[in-house]
């Protein structure tokens, strides 16, 4: 009874209160007025090859970042991306660049999807001062956040919450934006999933929750650990479609995001894409790799996104194998510009910023923590 | 000067600051219609519509996350944990993303939110909803922690961190939503990390923060008549903390008592201990004396209860040993 009361009150308040409120919009640009822009939907040839670049740029970048790991030159954990190339640069083409994305551990291939310099993330990966974040995050927190791109994380499933608070902003904002947030098959077994495709649903955010499946979470295989067989599978109960696609395929991975992304922009709520995919390398390093077979291995080397993706270009006549290799020179020689920046001419942080930025306006000092600066 | 209720002070804080910035919104479990669990949003959605005054389904962890997404696109969220014992639920969200991500990202982002949540005993409700955690977000880098003990200085201190760019857990006590206490109907904000001397003194220093800070002034009241003259520190803030504000009394009264309603064992007092024995060692007079809870989950019974959390008596008794006079 209450609450139906109380609820009347809401929808006539009383004459004149709501008018006390500053006029005052978060927003510069209200959405109401303009309909909304996505990405394009169609690409030229020459966009067509642009994907197949990035892709090879990510494989190449990730091969590089596992020598350098197994020579001991690059320092920590790396999670490579190796094989699943295909969502990141398919689901990062469908976006804008008002569009925010959050990302996870396995998280280079995000960061080159959205254009992120080569020199710099090498850096960071190295912890080089030069690198995107000073040094400081190295491979697992990785964050261009002038370009949107809200950070990787080291929690499987930290940034699916953060996702859906950007969503949120973007609704209260008025903004014709939407959230692009990777998670893997482990993370939909997470609470943070499950509590934040609920809010997202209810709220009908602006969230493209999309789950780059490749089959295991670190060692225990999807269908050994999850209580359904699809990721997709989970959506419909939080008031979501489910789409599952096939992450080897670029096009295919970009279409769906395309669509969701439009959904999204028009008021229409979140979506969860589930791209089926594989990582080529192990969990990481010292993985050996047991819980899977050669011939399953085999079976998804076959199924190369960046093979798929350059037949079908040189099948419609966009690409022969002698530009292809051109363009493999080109990116093989940006990767190699990329270690010399990294390994050889960037200094490493200055061990005295140590204590620097962990608190805005404040920093530690032996006595505790001390103003920096004086807030106006 | 008018007297308003602590949860008043609360509710108006975030009234005002909603007023002034169109940023700033409130979530939380049971915020909206019913007004909060404390009563501390009350009115709040009357004014301000579902969408800045949101109720949400019960999950912490997506509550404290998305604030932080929120947060790091331009708003400036105050999500409320019910209870500091549910922050265990949000805990990753405000740890490792929210209170890291400013650090791990060089320095390019801020995350300008607060969550707001309460603790502490008195209620007997036992283990579950009774605790005092904040020594765990004294621990974690990145985060401030406020605890205010009047309604003054929850108003101000509230309204400072809904405009402070870092992440901030402003705790509350459930035994002081009802106390009551002056608050100036004219604006005024109260810098974080200033504690606030509650009674001059210069035999003994008694700290307190939150419901302690009132126990400590109790504790400092009984000793005068017997012409005993403590210093009473509210400290106010935990993390920024006011060092020199200790330090100074320390060098003048040589004994130190603290009082923390958080388990004796890594009690956030222990910090100040450290800092004291580093800063003003050849000033101490006594053995420096800590009245903390036991180290037992909070029973329900009262009786149980009372033994396990600081009283004034216990207060009282822990200066006297410092002066030797128990």
């Amino acid at each position: 009874m209450a609450k139906a009361k109380a609820a009347t009150k809401k929808a006539k308040p009383p004459a004149g209160r709501k008018k006390k409120a500053p006029a005052r919009r978060t927003s510069k640009a209200p959405a109401a007025k303009r309909a909304p822009r996505g990405a394009k939907k169609t690409l030229t040839g020459e966009e067509k090859i642009a994907l197949l670049v990035r892709m090879m740029e990510i494989r190449a970048f990730e091969d590089k970042v596992f020598e350098l790991l197994a020579r001991n030159i690059l320092k920590g954990a790396s999670h490579v991306y190796a094989g699943q190339e295909a969502v990141a640069v398919g689901a990062c083409s469908a976006i804008t660049d008002r569009d925010y994305v959050t990302s996870t551990h396995r998280g280079h291939g995000h960061c080159l999807a959205l254009g992120a310099d080569l020199k710099r993330m090498m850096a960071e990966l190295c912890g080089k001062a030069t690198g995107y974040c000073k040094g400081r995050g190295g491979s697992m927190h990785i964050a261009d956040v002038a370009s949107r791109n809200l950070g990787a994380t080291g929690i499987v499933g930290g940034n699916l919450p953060v996702a859906t608070g950007a969503g949120l902003a973007i609704q209260m904002q008025g903004k014709d934006a939407v959230c692009l947030c990777f998670f893997g098959d482990g993370a939909s077994n997470e609470g943070n999933f499950h509590e934040s495709l609920n809010m997202a649903g209810k709220w009908r955010l602006p969230v493209i929750y999309i789950c780059e499946n490749n089959l295991y979470g670190m060692s225990v295989a999807f269908e050994r650990a999850a209580a359904v067989n699809e990721v997709a599978s989970r959506a419909p109960v939080y008031a979501m479609p489910g789409v599952a696609v096939d992450g080897q395929r670029v096009l295919e991975v970009r279409d769906a995001v395309l669509e969701a992304a439009e959904r999204a922009r028009r008021g229409g709520g979140p979506t969860l894409i589930e791209a089926k995919t594989y990582r080529y390398r192990g969990h990481s390093r010292s993985d050996p790799r047991v819980y899977r077979t050669k011939e399953e291995e085999a079976y998804w080397q076959e199924r190369d996104p960046i093979t798929l993706f350059r037949d079908d270009l040189i099948g419609q006549k966009l690409l022969t194998n002698k530009a292809f290799e051109k363009l493999q020179a080109v990116v093989d020689r940006a990767i190699a510009a990329a270690e010399t920046f990294a390994v050889q001419d960037s200094p490493y942080p200055d061990p005295s910023e140590v204590l620097d930025d962990v608190y805005c306006g404040w920093i530690e000092t032996d006595k505790g923590l001390v103003r920096t600066e004086t807030k106006g | 000067m008018p007297e308003i209720m602590y949860r008043e002070a609360i509710c108006d804080a975030l009234a005002e600051e909603m007023r002034r910035d169109p940023r700033v919104f409130v979530m939380g479990e049971d915020v909206a219609i019913y007004g909060g669990a404390y009563s501390a949003t009350k009115g709040l959605w009357e004014e301000f519509g579902d969408e800045r005054v949101r109720d949400t389904a019960i999950s912490e962890a997506a509550i404290a996350g998305a604030a932080t997404g929120a947060a790091m696109c331009g708003m400036r969220p105050v999500a409320e944990i019910m209870y500091v014992d549910f922050m265990t639920l949000a805990m990753d969200q405000f740890v490792n993303q929210a209170g890291k991500n400013r650090y791990m990202f060089g320095g390019k982002t801020t995350v300008p939110m607060v969550i707001r949540t309460e603790g502490g005993a008195g209620r007997s409700i036992a283990a579950h909803h009774s605790q005092s955690l904040e020594a765990w977000f004294c621990h974690a880098p990145g985060v401030f922690v406020v605890m205010p003990s009047t309604p003054y200085d929850a108003k101000g201190l509230l309204k400072t961190s809904i405009r402070d760019d870092n992440p901030i857990l402003f705790i509350e006590h459930k035994m002081l939503y009802g106390t009551k206490g002056e608050v100036p109907d004219k604006e005024y904000l109260i810098p974080l990390g200033e504690a606030a001397v509650r009674r001059p003194g210069d035999d003994v220093t008694i700290i307190g923060y939150s419901l302690m800070a009132l126990r400590a002034v109790e504790a400092g009241d009984a000793l005068a008549e017997e012409g005993i003259h403590a210093e009473v520190i509210d400290l106010r803030c935990l993390k920024p903390l006011d060092i020199d504000c200790i330090l100074e009394s320390v060098k003048k009264t040589g004994r130190l008592v603290l009082a923390s309603e958080g388990y004796q064992e890594a009690n956030f007092v222990c910090e100040i201990i450290a800092k004291v024995q580093q800063f003003a060692f050849d000033y101490l007079d006594a053995p420096i004396e800590r009245v903390c809870a036991a180290n037992c989950p909070l029973p329900m019974s009262p009786v149980l209860e009372n033994e396990a959390v600081p009283t004034t008596e216990k207060v009282i008794a822990a200066a006297k040993r410092t002066l030797r006079r128990a």
